[in-house]
């Protein structure tokens, strides 16, 4: 069948920020869409509010609306490309996650599709809701004849006991018609059935309670599958999840492919995975089902299914090699799977089953330091914040690779800080409750001999993959009681997957893992590079998608082509997701990518995660999927300089990670492009950055640093309270708190148990009350070029990853400006910057002072470039290979004149805001985690809002992230009495527009003095019926609560802000953020809130930047 | 565990070093990979991999172990297994035994540790060629190791029937209520096609591949059923002949894989060796009467060449090639227009691979009912 000619535009929707369980895997499968869709001469429209995705690069689509993912701005931007004259045929919303298919629904039963003659393509509706209902996908289930966990629903208690002897213990308990799964729960005795059933039974307002068969323990595995309209059907890929059920796949350690089935039962599994997709009526494209199996009998339970493109598929795509979305997208406007070509060998059809010869192994990257007090047991709700991928020719050696990519303090067996001695008792009883890193201590109870069957009853973990680390265990036993670590032993160990680190740990003689290096290159022990090709070597491959293995045979074979016309660029991306470290990061070393094709280069991208665009195959010319560490980096180096010329590495724009190995690279004679490692040290180290500052005379904030609380206490009071103190060297603030008092300063000392001679603790003085500013630049040595100027919202003291910015700065004066540009130029120039630079300064009473600056891509950088139509990454890139900025004026990757800093009026207004997810963590008692923001950065994701205003801009920032701001309903006014004058006006201005105002007592009476009539509330130590509790209750809409500088009240502050986002409403810090939620509350009362293309409103700024630049130019008495 | 040496000597002269698994000493055959990321066991238990050194492309073997239940065959077929890992236990609830000790208990010599994508690569650019494993002590110079391997029969040319057919007939007997019975002539039949036809309510009476059209009329039958196996379908003239005569009395007749050549070669087409063959269980094959791709499991080194697309004229009327592959274009299966017969390049039986091809059961059974007069059950049929 081939493409349908009916759709001529195609609207796909993506996904939003970044959250738990919802990260960049749906950046890179709607950026897969939209490329295919184009291909095939569809014009394409996209809505994702999610700025940091390559999909919404004004390039890959015709109209691209930066807008929030909601039924109704969906609508209004079918409505605004109607209205151009581009009438859309369909939406494609199977790519862009729950988000985008819960929209869709949203959509459908508001009658949008219908109104506006709209076809949704990929799924149907009622498809959508046979995959995602329990009950009916059950009974689904049961008639193509698979299973389903056997249960039964109970009134009595003798009912319950009638069930449980026929299912046998544990049951899971789960009464009826409750919130939030209150009352249910596990009954593994007899004792607490009757406790947990009886409770149950009364907790339900119908007395009645589902009795469930267990599977916790079973093993787990995930079909990834896709069907075409022709109805064929293939299977992509199994995965196997290491951490059996019982722990959210998405938090396991899983691989594909599959490990412990044999062929017959596996091809259960697939039959009837083949039979629900076709049962549940998945029109065209991708789904994933998951099975548990019973590890005694094999008995096979369908567990639940996703009618769409999963993180799973981002998964299977980079494990296969086989294209998911892309497929799905093709699928989805006509084509079947027998018309598809395989990318990889070109010459066949994607009508068949990728087969492996490898193991891939993914990890997933917990932060639960960044959620003091969080349960860091791992359950059915997801809490990993990224992932990790490797590939190996066995499973240990993948293993060996994931556990290494995770960016921990470990990476990988016998590495990172000491662990608590536990006995062989204790380790057992630990390993039995699955949290992040349970894998360590398995090992230790394996290690202390343990047996495998003991370690299988305490975690359920399948017997093969404990004897795949009692092997590795042997391994490491071998290495360390060889008297010689010869050639063979040491090839070996490689084999199995043991890093160079690990190998020094475990000898004695080899003090680190350089000493490892340089005794394997001497031995001549080096990995070669396989080819992934969906086909184990049948076919010829055409794709250079690389890893690296290590084969027993010293001559085995490597396949990393000749290339050696174009200079190659090698791209360090960034690893795992984490908070701090994300998709932002991903997309400045796409931009790279595609900027220095252009230019000519060969780009080779080093990368681990799974989720991202730049580990797709199509985005450089080769791919290493690798870990981002120097033994890793090192070899893919060598293997690139052996097929061609290197002309150098960039690692600056993958974030830390890859700014880490810039030593070691140098050391090893590598160049590296832009920044030199010498100036990356230099902006880093708080003594020679500080000497830059006192020499180009620029203000800081006093600092000092500390290794003790001693030196700690007497350089804060130097300084004086409140201050800002951290470990030095960290990303994304972690661990950085402001401390107002001595003793909570020696709290922090006492916590920070990291601080040695080497990583001191830096004390800064805290602006209180600040503007802080975020500017992103590009310098070339000589010009430096103002990429973003960013006014932060939220008051300084909120890391500006968590707090809302807009660019063009709304309040700052053009000698603010101006202060801003010197200054940067001075430390780009006098750091001797090539390539891009994040400066952060606070502006407090007229005096500009620099926070710090990073001589690297920033979390911002794709904020800034969607908001100034200028691609900073891509100009970064050139400008590492030796472009200047005048040259890229001229060439038009620049502005002509000018930069962010002299924006014309008609910009368009960017707010960016973060987003939190404190609701997913809980304490141990179940209470929520405290969700107070501050210095250590906590958001995972951010939206940006984008308007011809203010106002709308801001509105639409906070409908992306938290919800709409309210337009009507309650506010709760508490403000600093320096702030009460300048909140009189804001809050007249919600009373007129028509909401019920509540305040605590001083600021009732200011108010009412003023003419305002407000409800007065207590305050949070005032007793019960107080504000959070009002909050908590849902009674609250708004809360407007700039704190009390240094009284100690602001703890108060921060309960109510708890509360707020806890219950998920707007709460506004500072006398500038309520003055923008009124602009925005005002913009969405007038209703005029509209939606412009992206496209529409960079080409509206680009004009004008150029006519601008024409005046100057004349003005100037250049040009005619 | 002490490890002995074992390698893998290419007639072309590369040798690979590896560990020594399974039985010590030497084997010799066609060395050919096969791709399946499931079902190593099914995989060395089908007769079809007659003296054939296999090579798996999944790197992980062994992890199930051996589950006696699972066999495809009496005996393990292959010459000969090359691996990369060698799983340090196995893990399955069926487990009966290791593969390991399962081979060396039949005696088949296997390496693990070897580069098994370069080999692949190696094979895929030069094709299948003859090979040995020499075990521990075998080991020998490479000069005298090439020498054996050289002196080795091909498989272009070979004629295995004789050494896997069975040598008593025997009977499947239908599941449940018999609705029809078929001849199988067991060219290295495979253990789940009898049963496949069992299943659908067909007795299955396989037969000796020296059995003759008297054998076979003698049983009454309403079909015949040519089976998969090993070796050149050039060298099977008697088996050909055989097929002519189940033709000209317009008995339906369905083969599998050399089943599928021998129809071929019976219809007046010509057979031919693949350079690499194909061995999988992810193979895509359209089925030109519905439309369809089906992801097959495949096992074959030679194939029918025919041209498709068009409707050929045979001896036996039209035909056309109603299965192709679709990775490569090989023909896949026959459909006969005049004559109630037809035969797949692939395996609809699976084990190991995926059942998307197993509905040709059914096909086949259709074809029987067409034959037999509704009125005469197949349970009371008369001896012709």
């Amino acid at each position: 069948m081939p493409r349908r000619t009916d759709l001529k535009h195609i609207m796909v929707i993506g996904s939003g920020p970044i959250v738990i369980g919802q990260a960049c895997e749906f950046d890179y499968s709607g950026t897969q869409a939209c490329r295919v869709l184009r291909e095939e001469g569809l014009r394409v429209s996209l809505i994702n509010s999610n700025p940091a995705t390559i999909m919404t690069d004004p390039e890959f689509a015709d109209a691209t609306y930066v807008e929030p993912i909601t039924a109704e701005y969906v609508e209004k931007a079918i409505a605004d490309q109607l209205e151009r004259g581009y009438p859309v045929d369909a939406i494609l919303a199977t790519l862009g996650g729950q988000t985008a298919l819960n929209t869709a629904i949203a959509l459908d039963e508001a009658g949008v599709l219908a109104k506006y003659d709209v076809e949704l393509i990929g799924a149907d509706i009622p498809a959508i809701h046979r995959g995602e209902d329990r009950q009916i996908f059950k009974d689904i289930v049961r008639e193509v004849g698979g299973d389903v966990p056997r249960s039964a629903v109970c009134h009595t208690m003798d009912q319950v006991r009638a069930t449980v002897a026929e299912l046998g213990l544990p049951v899971v308990i789960r009464p009826s018609f409750t919130m939030g799964g209150l009352g249910s729960g596990m009954a593994y005795t007899d004792a607490d059935l009757e406790r947990l059933a009886g409770l149950g039974l009364s907790a339900s307002p119908t007395s009645e309670v589902l009795i469930e068969e267990s599977v916790l323990g079973w093993k787990e595995y995930e079909l990834e599958l896709m069907r075409d309209g022709n109805d064929n059907a293939v299977v992509v890929c199994s995965i196997e999840n290491i951490d059996p059920m019982g722990v959210h796949t998405g938090d396991s350690m899983t691989v594909a492919p599959a490990m412990t089935l044999t062929d017959r039962e596996y091809q259960v599994m697939r039959d009837l995975g083949l039979k629900i997709l076709r049962a549940v009526g998945v029109a065209t494209g991708g789904c994933n089902i998951q099975f548990a199996v019973n590890p005694k009998d094999g008995r096979l339970i369908v567990i639940e299914m996703n009618p769409r493109v999963s993180r799973s598929s981002a998964l299977a795509s980079k494990a296969t090699g086989f294209p998911i979305a892309k497929i799905a997208a093709k699928l989805a406007i006509g084509y079947t799977l027998d018309e598809i070509s395989n990318d990889i060998t070109k010459a066949t059809p994607a009508a068949f089953e990728p087969t492996l010869d490898y193991v891939v192994v993914k990890i997933p990257r917990f932060a639960f330091e960044k959620f003091p007090g969080a349960d860091p047991t791992l359950t059915t709700t997801m809490k990993s914040v990224g992932e990790a991928m490797s590939i190996g020719r066995n499973f240990a050696e993948a293993f060996g690779k994931a556990m290494r990519s995770m960016e921990t303090k470990a990476s990988g067996f016998w590495t990172g800080p000491a662990r608590e001695e536990l006995s062989l008792e204790q380790l057992l009883e630990k390993i039995a409750v699955p949290t992040d890193g349970r894998i360590y201590d398995v090992e230790r109870a394996l290690s202390l001999g343990a047996t495998v069957e003991q370690v299988h009853q305490a975690t359920g973990i399948d017997p093969w993959f404990l004897d795949q680390l009692v092997l590795v265990i042997g391994i490491a036993a071998e290495v360390r009681g060889a008297d010689v670590l010869d050639a063979t032993l040491l090839r070996r160990a490689k084999r199995f997957g043991l890093s160079d680190l690990q190998i020094s740990v475990l000898r004695s003689d080899l003090a680190n893992e350089t000493a490892v290096r340089n005794l394997r290159r001497e031995l001549g022990v080096r990995p070669v590079f396989k080819t992934v090709d969906t086909c184990a070597a049948e076919f010829e491959a055409n794709t250079p998608y690389h890893y690296s293995a290590y084969e027993t045979d010293p001559a085995a074979e490597s396949e990393v082509a000749p290339q050696t016309v174009k200079p190659k660029v090698i791209i360090l991306g960034s690893g795992p997701n984490r908070i701090g470290q994300g998709i932002e990061f991903d997309s400045s070393c796409v931009h790279a990518a595609m900027a220095l094709r252009e230019a000519g280069f060969e780009t080779v991208m080093v990368n681990c995660n799974p989720e991202t665009v730049s580990t797709d195959y199509d985005t450089s010319d080769r791919l290493y999927f690798e870990p981002l560490t120097a033994e890793d980096v090192l070899e893919v180096i060598a293997a690139e300089q052996e097929s061609g010329t290197v002309a150098g590495v960039i690692v600056t724009l993958g974030g830390q990670t890859p700014l880490k190995l810039a030593g070691v690279l140098q050391e090893e004679g590598i160049t590296i492009l832009g920044t030199q490692p010498d100036a990356i040290d230099l902006a880093e180290d708080r003594g020679r950055f500080g000497d830059l500052l006192t020499s180009a005379e620029l203000p800081a904030p006093a600092f000092g640093m500390a290794t003790s609380f001693e030196q700690a206490s007497k350089v804060a009071a130097g300084i004086g309270y409140p201050v800002l103190v951290r470990p030095s060297y960290v990303l994304g603030g972690r661990g950085m708190e402001i401390v107002y008092d001595e003793a909570s300063l020696a709290d922090y000392i006492d916590r920070a148990t990291e601080i040695t001679d080497d990583h001191p603790v830096l004390v800064d003085r805290f602006l209180d009350d600040a503007i802080e500013i975020d500017v992103d630049a590009l310098c070339d040595g000589t010009e430096v070029y103002l990429g973003g100027v960013m006014e932060h919202i939220e008051e300084a003291g909120i890391h500006s990853g968590d707090s809302a910015s807009v660019l063009p700065p709304i309040t700052l004066g053009r000698g603010d400006i101006e202060k801003v540009r010197q200054y940067t130029e001075a430390i780009a120039l006098g750091g001797r910057v090539v390539g891009l630079l994040n400066v952060q300064y606070a502006l407090k009473d007229e005096t500009l002072y620099v926070l710090e600056a990073n001589p690297r891509a920033s979390r911002t950088v794709p904020f800034s470039s969607k908001a100034t139509a200028v691609q900073l990454a891509k100009a970064a890139a050139r400008i590492m290979t030796g472009t200047s900025i005048a040259d890229l004026r001229a060439e038009g990757m620049l502005s002509p004149r000018g930069d962010a800093g002299t924006l014309p009026s008609v910009a368009p207004v960017a707010v960016k805001e973060a987003v939190m997810q404190f609701h997913r963590f809980r304490k141990a008692d179940g209470s929520g985690v405290d969700s107070l923001l501050g210095p250590e950065m906590r958001s995972t994701g951010e939206v940006m809002g984008i308007d011809t205003a203010f106002g709308p801009a801001f509105a639409k920032s906070q409908t992306g992230s938290y919800g709409s701001l309210p337009t009507s309903g309650t506010v709760f006014v508490s403000v600093a009495n320096k702030d009460k004058r300048s909140m009189v006006f804001p809050v007249k201005r919600l009373a007129d527009l028509g909401f019920t105002i509540l305040a605590t007592e001083g600021t009732a009476d200011m108010l009412s003095r003023n003419g305002i009539n407000a409800q007065v509330v207590r305050k949070h130590y005032e007793g019960s019926g107080n504000i959070v509790e009002m909050i908590k209750a849902g009674q609250v809409d708004l809360v407007i609560n700039t704190p009390y500088g240094q009284s100690g009240t602001r703890v108060d502050g921060y309960e109510i802000r708890t509360a707020a986002v806890a219950t998920d409403i707007p709460c506004i810090t500072t006398v500038a953020g309520a003055a923008a939620a009124i602009q925005g509350i005002e913009a969405l009362t007038l209703q005029n809130v509209g939606v412009t293309p992206l496209q529409v409103l960079q080409d509206r700024l680009v004009e004008a930047v150029k006519a601008q630049a024409a005046l100057a130019d004349a003005a100037a008495g250049v040009g005619a | 565990m002490s490890e002995t040496t074992a390698v893998l000597v290419l007639e072309d002269g590369r040798i690979f070093t590896g560990i020594s698994f399974g039985a010590a000493g030497t084997a010799f055959g066609e060395a050919v990979f096969a791709t399946g990321m499931t079902g190593y066991q099914e995989t060395l238990t089908d007769p079809s991999y007659r003296r054939q050194v296999v090579v798996a492309t999944a790197p992980q073997i062994g992890n199930t172990g051996w589950v006696e239940e699972d066999n495809e065959s009496s005996a393990i077929h292959v010459a000969g297994f090359v691996i990369r890992d060698l799983s340090p236990a196995p893990s399955s609830w069926r487990a009966t035994a290791t593969l390991p000790e399962e081979m060396e208990r039949q005696g088949i010599v296997g390496v693990a540790g070897v580069d098994t994508r370069a080999l692949t690569r190696h094979l895929r650019s030069r094709g299948a060629m003859r090979c040995g494993i020499f075990a521990g002590s075998a080991v020998t110079t490479p000069e005298e190791m090439v020498a054996a391997v050289l002196a080795t029969p091909g498989m272009a040319g070979a004629d295995l029937t004789g050494e896997v057919t069975t040598t008593e007939a025997y009977t499947v007997q239908a599941v449940g209520e018999q609705k029809y019975t078929v001849a199988c002539v067991d060219l290295g039949i495979k253990a789940n096609t009898p049963r496949s036809f069992a299943e659908r309510g067909v007795t299955a009476h396989v037969l000796p591949a020296t059995c003759t059209i008297e054998d076979i009329l003698a049983l009454g039958v309403d079909g015949v059923f040519l089976s998969n196996g090993p070796g050149d379908p050039a060298t099977a003239d008697r088996i050909v002949a055989l097929t002519k005569e189940v033709l000209d009395r317009r008995i339906p007749l369905f083969g599998i894989c050399f089943g599928n050549q021998i129809l071929g070669r019976a219809l007046g087409f010509g057979t031919y060796k693949l350079k690499f063959g194909h061995r999988g269980i992810n193979q895509p094959v359209k089925d030109h009467l519905t439309g369809k791709t089906m992801v097959t499991s495949q096992n074959h080194g030679f194939a029918v060449d025919a041209a498709a697309g068009e409707v050929l004229q045979t001896p036996y009327g039209k035909v056309e090639v109603g299965f192709t592959g679709l990775n490569d274009g090989v023909v896949e299966g026959l459909n006969c227009h005049d004559v109630p017969a037809f035969s797949v390049q692939f395996h609809p039986e699976a084990a190991a691979g995926p059942h998307d091809a197993r509905y040709l059961f059914d096909r086949f059974v259709t074809m029987l009912a067409a034959a037999t007069p509704e009125t005469e059950n197949s349970n009371s049929k008369v001896t012709a």
